[in-house]
């Protein structure tokens, strides 16, 4: 039995696993202490939990269990590396590397940091969605301090070279950051055979609790330490400060356990779906993949379909909750600004469609997609007279559009 | 975005979707919007020689409110005559759809379109073109 929408949007977040849930509960009621109690038995349960969902993420990452903060989500872990480096390394330097099509949580605080009379360097991407190494390698200076490179595009699923990234830090003994929020859970991320020294991830995007993240900070080689960016009580190794949401981190631990222990199996599954999906949808005339094929992410897809518009397009799949290329806030669409990154022309860019399936989509959700989404674009191009002048062989660049 | 009734009857079931033979002197055609704005809408006009507009047809690039937009406008000038039909403000189709703020350049853009449609005919008929399209954006 189909439910509408069928979701596909799991980029944007995930449902929650209800063995999650289950693990969680008896924290918000029982087990209600504050891990910062030392002095009797609700504490140290609260404590004790803690330690253990730190094991559980540990395990995910490869890290030690003692290297993981937890904070509020990526977008705090985000700030936290970023600004944390920059003024615990300010000694060192003022100059940090990322590039294009990182998250706003990355690029709004590499603003930030220019503001505080940082420099910041934005590497371009080719048209896949891939940096390039000997750019990122010619942009270190003896002033750089990090360099931020995410793992998973959350748009189009790309994943960057992370471990020729990794080595290239090293070698230049620059620290390397990377939101692996669309990563971690999904792929294997090893953060020793990676060479990462911070990663920030978020228990929403893997089956966990929102508002609940975690940021790794390596101890060992080098020991990496980041500024607290709140004043308090000096939790999380004085990184963090702030009582620990207890309940929350049982479930992203929880949802890392499940992660480690289910990903072959789950990814076979979703990779089989999201191929399909691709293949189907892909055989229409003038339909095109974003972003690199084999360097990417298992569970989204990314497709534009040329000559249909983007809010146009959204309306005629509104059976499935996606994500489109365009942010029609207001007047002016505004394109993605990860495809326009990738060179895409705002039309393109607009009439994209981002699939983002999870553990929980099944075969007959795909199936159903794939016939309302091909339907939806037959109907928008019938009505399209793009289409149609394309049709004729008339080249659109060529013609002279009204002023807008 | 919440849709009205009347632009999701008008996206699901447009009308008068299609196209007249732009080579007769006798249709009109605009052709506004471009591809990179994320609306492009073309409609044309069959006028008789009572100056009386027998026939419309729509094709539009664009979002649910554009289609909307330009395939009420169809509607409305079947059987107008040509002054008539100069005489659609888009104020009027903002009612008719229920359409938001926001979403009032798409209706902006079918008055152009008309406007357009209208100006194509009067310069094929030897007709002065008329002086300015309202402007928008
Ligand atoms: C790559 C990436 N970084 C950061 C974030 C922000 O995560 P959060 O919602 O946990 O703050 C997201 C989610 O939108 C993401 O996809
Ligand atoms: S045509 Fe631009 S939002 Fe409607």
């Amino acid at each position: 039995m189909l439910k509408f929408p069928i979701y596909l949007d799991n980029n944007a977040t995930t449902p929650m696993d209800p063995r999650v849930l289950e693990a969680m509960l008896p924290y918000f009621t029982n087990h209600f202490g504050n891990a910062a109690s030392r002095n009797h038995p609700f504490g140290w349960a609260a404590e004790e939990a803690v330690d253990y969902a730190r094991e559980q993420i540990a395990a995910l990452i490869n890290c030690n269990p003692k290297e993981l903060i937890f904070t509020s989500g990526a977008t705090e872990s985000d700030n936290l590396a970023i600004k944390g480096v920059f003024e615990m390394y300010a000694s060192k330097g003022n100059h940090i590397i990322t590039a294009t099509t990182e998250h706003k949580a990355v690029l709004d605080t590499c603003k930030h940091i220019e503001k505080l009379g940082g420099q910041v360097t934005y590497l371009q991407v080719n048209s896949e969605g891939l940096i390039d190494l000997q750019e990122l390698e010619a942009a270190i200076t003896d002033k750089t301090i990090l360099i931020s490179i995410m793992y998973g595009n959350n748009e189009v699923g790309v994943v960057q070279p992370i471990r020729e990234i990794g080595r290239i830090a090293k070698k230049h003994g620059v620290l390397f950051f990377s939101d692996a929020t669309q990563a971690v859970g999904k792929i294997p991320v090893d953060v020793e055979a990676d060479g990462i020294d911070l990663m920030a991830f978020s228990g929403h995007k893997m089956y966990g609790p929102k508002g609940v993240g975690a940021l790794y900070v390596r101890r060992k080689n080098p020991r990496v330490k980041v500024t607290a960016q709140m004043d308090g009580g000096g939790h999380e190794r004085g990184m963090r400060s702030g009582t620990l949401n207890v309940p929350g981190i049982v479930g992203l631990g929880k949802a890392a356990e499940i992660c480690r222990l289910d990903m072959e199996a789950d990814t076979a599954r979703i990779v089989a779906m999201r191929d399909r999906l691709e293949r189907e949808l892909l055989q229409m005339e003038e339909s095109y993949l974003n972003g690199n094929k084999e360097s990417r992410l298992p569970h989204v897809s990314n497709i534009s379909f040329k000559y249909v518009e983007g809010e146009g397009l959204m309306m005629g799949v509104k059976d499935i909750a996606v994500s489109s290329g365009s942010a029609c806030t207001s007047a002016s669409l505004e394109p993605s600004y990860v495809l326009k990154a990738m060179g895409m022309s705002d039309d393109l860019a607009h009439s994209s469609l981002r699939f983002g399936l999870s553990r929980f989509t099944t075969d007959e959700e795909v199936d159903y997609a794939i016939s309302h989404v091909k339907e939806a674009v037959t109907k928008l191009r019938e009505l399209s007279p793009l289409w149609e002048m394309f049709k004729e062989g008339i080249d659109l660049d060529s013609v002279e559009w009204a002023e807008h | 975005m919440a849709y009205s009734d009347k632009v999701i009857d008008h996206y699901s079931n447009p009308r008068n979707v299609g196209t007249l033979d732009k080579s007769k002197n006798n249709v009109g055609t605009g052709l506004v919007g471009a591809p990179e704005c994320g609306d492009v809408m073309r409609l044309q006009i069959e006028v008789d020689q009572n100056q009386v507009i027998t026939d419309a047809k729509f094709k539009t690039f664009g979002c649910g409110s554009a289609i909307a937009s330009s395939s009420l406008a169809t509607e409305w000038l079947k059987g107008k005559t040509v002054d008539e039909a100069l005489a659609i403000d888009n104020m009027e189709i903002v009612e008719e759809l229920a359409l938001p703020p926001v979403k009032i350049h798409c209706s902006v853009l079918a008055e152009d379109a008309i406007k357009a449609a209208i100006n194509d005919y009067r310069v094929k008929n030897g007709l002065e073109p008329l002086v300015e399209a309202k402007s928008h954006h």
